[in-house]
């Protein structure tokens, strides 16, 4: 079968149901029992780490937080 | 090793620019040949001066910034020469006595409008999207920039390709094809360029102290990739030689076009809107104070986009050598496009809900709100412009550039001053913007200007639609072209003005930002530690 004929057909019987599917399966796992928590956490991460990245193990609360002016350009 | 790879990489460049300067076959690699041979010479000797010195410390602790600085700066800028340059070439249309007789050939409309769409589109949206995409990044991830000076290069390789592809055009270099004018030489070096961004960009979200990688940064990565993928394959041509800038495309017939508007239509997709859409799920709930509408459906929205928008190309081909199934498939998909466009749309809107009271007192998310509204109003209305029989009144006529233009200076242009007036204060430590009274300015300005755009551009496309089709009681045709020229004078002159007002908003915010930079305290920095949860 000529190339082009072979990628249409894959396109539009296996890979139309593959992206189908996806897409699908997409929806039911962002609606599962628990998801609201994940996604309410990852929505308000944004209002974190504004100033300064987190320490490597981020149980080290004492270190200062000020912005130190010496910042590599 | 690293060193004297770096010095040896750099003569090499030299000695191509230097042959260059010889050997060159037309203007245009003239010039490029000159600017790779300064810009290689000038990183040889730096780099040589710094011979054997220790490699400088990074402060791991804190955000690499200085990289977006440059990067906001080259926004505005390039904003205000992409705008300015607009203007002109429509004035030019009003009064072609502007296509001065002293600059044949160089300063003519058709040299100045690529000019104008690329330092636009790719200067200032590009750059607006670069430093946008390393600030949000390492905020959502919590981590400084991966690469160390990489970020850098991005920033300078990304200007050296703008000022190559500019250089090109004023001296008569281009592929002839929208939106990816530049020819090969400019290309290979934007696609290296490219690369290096995509790694920075991944890098620091493999390094992310956050478990989830925010949605916006889903956003940002699709551009990046989608748009490496659309520039190698639309590019994809044989130099005639590597001393002279035309080269040859592979493509050929409908497939080429096919390809070139594949490219197109998701430069528009990808480009101006996935890489945007990371700016609004980041700037605007920043700007709110409040946590995005729903999280669901910023995801449902991210996959919805980018598995519709890369089919929706074939509807910039209705009525031509295409076959007749293609231009049915990109109808319906840009149809589909909708259902994502709106849903996002109301995300962003539905973000202020609880903290609409803002929109009276804060000029800033007055903009990105407006943004938003107009990414709402161009997602009707390109759909709308996609049906076949709404194509056959409005191809070819300037409906089509005023649809682009309230997408572009309503929703690309808004959401991008509403973010540099956010990032300003933030990236210098400012207390807050120099004036809020001069931001409402340039608000009003920018708002009044797009309508007067788009209203013109509307009267006047479907104006000239109803001319090119109206036939007399024999059938012949009533008008000529020229008629409908004569026409639209009004309405270039209103577009022009619209234009001109768009201009002076966006020359008050640079006013405006240099203040906060230079004139307005300098913010201290919280007392009390806040614990990170």
């Amino acid at each position: 079968m000529e190339t082009y004929t072979a990628l249409r057909a894959f396109a539009d019987s296996w890979h139309l149901l593959f992206m189908f599917l996806f897409f699908i399966g997409m929806v039911i796992f962002i609606f599962r029992p628990g998801s609201r928590k994940v996604h309410d956490e990852t929505a308000n991460m944004i209002f974190r780490n504004d100033d300064r990245p987190q320490a490597p193990s981020s149980d080290d609360e004492d270190r200062p937080r000020g912005r130190t002016e010496s910042e590599a350009r | 090793m690293w060193e004297v790879m770096k010095l040896g990489g750099l003569g090499l460049l030299i000695l191509y620019g230097a042959l260059g300067t010889g050997l060159a076959r037309d203007e245009a690699f003239l010039a490029h040949s000159v600017i790779i041979l300064l810009v290689a010479s000038g990183l040889f000797l730096w780099q040589l001066r710094r011979w054997g010195e220790p490699a400088p410390v990074v402060d791991e602790t804190v955000y690499m910034d200085g990289v977006i600085r440059a990067g906001v700066i080259a926004t505005a800028f390039w904003g205000v020469v992409g705008f300015a340059a607009g203007v002109f070439i429509a004035l030019q249309l009003a009064w072609p006595q502007l296509n001065f007789e002293w600059a044949q050939g160089y300063l003519n409309f058709g040299r100045l409008r690529p000019l104008h769409t690329s330092a636009v589109i790719f200067a200032f949206g590009g750059n607006a999207l670069i430093a946008t995409a390393f600030y949000v990044v390492q905020r959502t991830s919590a981590a400084r920039l991966w690469g160390g000076n990489l970020a850098w290069f991005v920033f300078w390789g990304y200007q050296i390709f703008i000022v190559m592809a500019a250089v090109g055009y004023i001296l008569g270099s281009t592929q002839g094809q929208e939106y990816a004018e530049p020819e090969w030489l400019p290309d290979l070096w934007l696609t290296v360029v490219w690369l290096a961004f995509l790694a920075v960009f991944l890098g620091t979200l493999v390094r992310r102290r956050e478990k989830h990688i925010y949605v916006a940064n889903w956003f940002y990565l699709a551009f990046i990739v989608t748009v490496a993928m659309l520039h190698v394959v639309n590019n994809i041509a044989l130099p005639v030689s590597i001393w002279g800038s035309r080269s040859v495309p592979v493509w050929s017939g409908v497939q080429s076009a096919m390809i070139q508007w594949w490219y197109g239509h998701n430069a528009v997709g990808f480009f101006l809107t996935a890489g945007f859409l990371g700016m609004m799920y980041y700037f605007i709930p920043k700007q709110a104070e409040r946590p995005v509408y729903s999280y669901k459906l910023s995801i449902i929205h991210f996959w919805a986009l980018i598995f519709l928008y890369i089919w929706a190309g074939p509807h910039h081909l209705h009525y031509t050598a295409l076959p007749d199934w293609a231009q049915t498939l990109g109808m319906t998909f840009s149809i589909m496009l909708w259902m994502p466009s709106w849903g996002g749309m109301i995300n962003g809107l539905m973000t202020l809900s609880g903290a609409w009271d803002k929109l009276r007192t804060d000029p800033v998310i007055r903009m990105m709100v407006v943004a938003v509204g107009f990414y709402g109003m161009a997602t009707f209305e390109g759909p709308m412009m996609s049906i076949k029989t709404v194509n056959a009144l409005s191809h070819y006529t300037d409906w089509t550039i005023g649809h682009v233009h309230s997408g572009a200076l309503g929703w690309n242009g808004m959401i991008t001053f509403g973010a540099l007036y956010y990032l300003v204060p933030k990236l210098w430590q400012r207390e807050g913007l120099y004036s809020l009274r001069l931001v409402s300015w340039h608000f009003w300005l920018a708002t009044i200007g797009i309508v007067l755009y788009a209203a013109a551009m509307w009267v006047t496309g479907i104006m000239e639609g109803l001319m090119w089709r109206e036939v007399d009681a024999q059938g012949f045709l009533v008008n000529s072209f020229a008629d409908t020229v004569a026409a639209k004078f009004p309405m270039y002159v209103v577009r022009a003005l619209g234009g001109g007002m768009f201009l002076l908003g966006a020359v008050i915010m640079c006013y405006n930002l240099w203040k906060t930079v230079t004139s307005v305290g300098v913010k201290r920095p919280a007392g009390a530690a806040v614990p990170a949860e």
